[in-house]
């Protein structure tokens, strides 16, 4: 099948600019760009007024598959990704069984494949049973296509262990991705330990837990000579760190999600459970600090940290509710909304964030629009404006703090190794 | 009546409404110093219990209350229910709802479960302290207890002492004191106050000596065993010493301070047997004055009409 998408204005990160011309597509690559493209046979499609970017790359999903089927797959939560735009994400391993095992991995390729809307690459665990004590076989786990390592959903606790850890990825040229936490401060907390938390009486959980971890990180890493990757930043001190890292010359990378760069921990009063996320909504001052270092460049990567809940979990007592947020569904309407549209970001650093950075951290072919590249694109109306309806999403968790927020930009079209896998023609 | 269907919390009530809820319950309170102290006000009416919590005073007073109204009362606690079958909460008071409950009054370890319930059914919902967040119906007793005494609420120095962290009847007393025009302070360990306290218009002192000093009523917060072994504090003794109410701390406020304490107390840790039996303890009306404003609240909500 061939496609000519035609009068886009692309944003190329690999050119670092926005221009109009027309794409050709095919046989799953992108054979030519140019103005006034003709081709015989190829279906049309009119992207006059819409962005055409490289497909966006999602680094911090939950698919949930295999284990917690009720939440999420790899069939429905690689359409809420093609919903979203993204042409790719890569897969935490908190599954259960856990991804520390080849099994596992090949498992998640093999249903992708066959189920799977979008490219799937999955992260291997850091340790055995992501219990933080014994390491997992990292080099079996990458040759089975694993892309990185994380613990994510938990902290690797023992630094010891953290910095082996470290040391074995450095070796076989393999990111970490750090879940910062530090589960003694932390313990039994359901939000931000800070005004709201004493309103609303929750255990919070201080700003502390996340920094003292994210420092210890920096460190271990710098020891390790490891590609330390810092997921969901959430606080202020967290990014001062990085950034302070960053001019020292470590090789550290880290990512914000939508929510952390939206919501304060404010939206937690009314004890909507969908705002449970963990690291939790932090204060206006973090939120700002976020922002900053996601313009200023500490902060490489937008990743939604997808984390879908069957509705029945999150429909209890706010201590006994689940962390996470279904955030494939929101996340180009949000960027768009509260970075590109608030003069944080430019459009292009935008994509940057959500394509060519990830695809460099994670060290796949994707994330470029260039002859030749693998034909996995997204278009993107960033006129269009829709409310969010979580009983419209794609995805089986429906738990979102956006319910009725109004967002402008919306994905129109997802396009994965030249085919069409979705079209969105708008709510009614 | 008042305007709200529910009462989740002294935050989110209005002045005038405090104010209507003390008012009446100077009436209700008349009824239970009566002979007969029944008021067909909640005839054919239905109210549940809903604990998920052990608790003696406050579901007593409640069912007590509802009983002196002639409401039909139904106590629910968790150890004797489906809920140890494992049903969720939604769906408990979902079947509630469904028998036709009028009131659901809760009590629950979790912070939020009032507000999460009145946001799933339509019964009326009273919140009966949830978690560390507001204890309403103890908030108002309180402060009933104060105006009676002090004929004001206005100007008055009020001290919480204890606890504050995981307190939920510290943050419906200093609400409600607030909006009445008290001045409070909350007193305690570094390490039991929580995080930004004084942005709701409260001081904040770590020294009781300093804390008390001139007040006219101060309120003592149970201190529960396991903070200590928390590591909260370091120990009771060490606690007693820093933070309890003892006969020489007492001189140091106005001569006619009030004592209180919601209760169960700790005798010889956060308060002296001796302040605890004073005659400036006014401990024992709280727990009357429970009764009334407890009746004063179920009438208010879904009284009136042809009552």
């Amino acid at each position: 099948m061939k496609l000519l998408i035609k009068g886009g204005t692309l944003i190329s990160p690999d050119q670092k600019k926005m221009f109009i011309t027309d794409v050709l597509v095919a046989d799953g690559k992108i054979a030519a760009f140019g103005d006034n493209l003709e081709m015989d046979g190829a279906v049309i499609i009119d992207a006059g007024g819409k962005l055409v970017l490289p497909g966006l790359i999602d680094l911090h999903v939950h698919l949930r598959e295999p284990g917690f089927e009720d939440s999420e797959t790899i069939a429905t939560g690689t359409m809420a990704a093609a919903r979203g735009g993204f042409t790719s994400l890569a897969c935490m391993p908190n599954t259960n069984p856990v991804a520390d095992n080849s099994t596992v991995i090949s498992f998640i390729l093999n249903k992708a494949r066959r189920e799977g809307k979008v490219n799937v690459f999955p992260i291997g665990a850091i340790t055995a049973g992501s219990k933080g004590e014994e390491l997992a076989e990292m080099a079996y786990l990458k040759e089975a296509g694993a892309v990185a390592f994380s613990d994510d959903g938990r902290c690797v606790s023992n630094a010891a262990v953290m910095y082996r850890a470290m040391q074995y990825a450095a070796m076989i040229n393999m990111p970490v991705i750090a879940h910062c936490e530090d589960t003694r401060l932390s313990a039994q907390g359901a939000m931000h330990e800070g005004y709201y938390s004493t309103l609303l009486g929750l255990k919070g959980i201080p700003a502390a837990a996340e920094e003292v971890i994210v420092a210890r990180d920096l460190i271990l890493a710098k020891e390790a000579g490891c590609r330390l990757h810092i997921a969901h930043v959430s606080t202020a001190g967290s990014v001062q760190l990085i950034r302070q890292a960053k001019s020292n010359g470590l090789k550290v990378t880290a990512e914000a999600t939508p929510h952390h760069f939206t919501l304060t921990d404010r939206a937690v009063t009314g004890f909507d459970t969908s705002t449970k996320v963990n690291p939790p909504l932090r204060t206006l001052e973090d939120v700002n600090a976020v922002r900053q270092g996601l313009r200023d460049g500490t902060i490489d990567v937008i990743a939604t940290d997808h984390a879908p809940h069957a509705q029945e979990k999150k429909e209890v007592e706010y201590d006994n509710a689940p962390f996470g947020i279904s955030g494939l569904e929101t996340a180009v309407g949000l960027v768009w909304t509260e970075l590109v549209n608030a003069g944080i970001l430019s459009p292009l650093e935008a994509i940057e964030k959500m394509t060519a950075n990830p695809a460099r951290i994670l060290n796949i072919a994707k994330g470029i629009l260039a002859k030749g590249a693998d034909a996995d694109l997204t278009i993107i109306d960033p006129a269009r404006t829709e409310k969010v309806d979580p009983a419209r999403f794609v995805s089986k968790g429906r738990n979102t703090p956006f319910a009725g927020r109004t967002l402008t930009g919306v994905p129109i079209l997802t396009i994965v190794g030249g085919k069409i896998v979705l079209e969105y023609t708008g709510q009614e | 009546m008042i305007q709200k269907k529910n009462l989740i919390g002294l935050e989110h009530i209005d002045t005038p409404e405090i104010e209507l809820i003390l008012d009446t319950a100077v009436a209700m309170k008349e009824i239970v110093f009566r002979p007969v102290r029944k008021v067909p006000a909640l005839r054919g009416r239905t109210i549940t219990n809903l604990f998920y919590e052990p608790s003696t005073r406050t579901r007593t007073s409640f069912e007590l209350a509802a009983k002196f109204l002639n409401a039909d009362v139904i106590n629910i606690s968790s150890s004797a229910s489906s809920v140890v079958k494992g049903e969720s909460l939604k769906d408990t008071v979902r079947t509630l709802e469904a028998m036709g409950t009028d009131v659901v009054i809760i009590r629950h370890p979790m912070a939020g479960a009032a507000d999460l319930v009145a946001g799933w059914i339509g019964a009326t919902i009273v919140n009966a302290g949830d978690g560390a967040h507001e204890h309403p119906t103890q908030g108002l007793l309180d402060l009933f207890t104060v105006r009676e005494k002090k004929g004001t609420l206005e100007g008055l120095k009020i001290v919480i002492t204890g606890d504050i962290l995981h307190s939920r009847v510290a943050r419906s007393d200093i609400w409600g004191f607030l909006k009445m025009g008290a001045r409070v302070s909350v007193c305690g360990p570094a390490t039991l106050l929580p995080a930004g306290i004084e942005r709701t218009g409260v001081a904040v002192y770590c020294s009781i000596d300093e804390a008390i000093k001139d007040a006219d009523v101060i309120i003592m917060l149970r201190i529960q065993m396991e903070r200590q072994k928390a590591g909260l504090f370091p120990s009771l003794r060490e606690y007693a010493r820093l933070f309890g109410l003892n006969r020489e701390r007492l001189s140091l406020a106005k001569k006619d301070a009030l004592v209180m304490h919601p209760g169960p107390m700790n005798r010889g840790i956060e308060i002296s047997g001796e302040v605890a039996d004073g005659l400036q303890s006014v401990i024992n009306e709280q727990v009357t004055n429970g009764v009334a404003v407890r009746m004063a609240v179920l009438y208010l909500l879904i009284g009136g009409g042809d009552a």
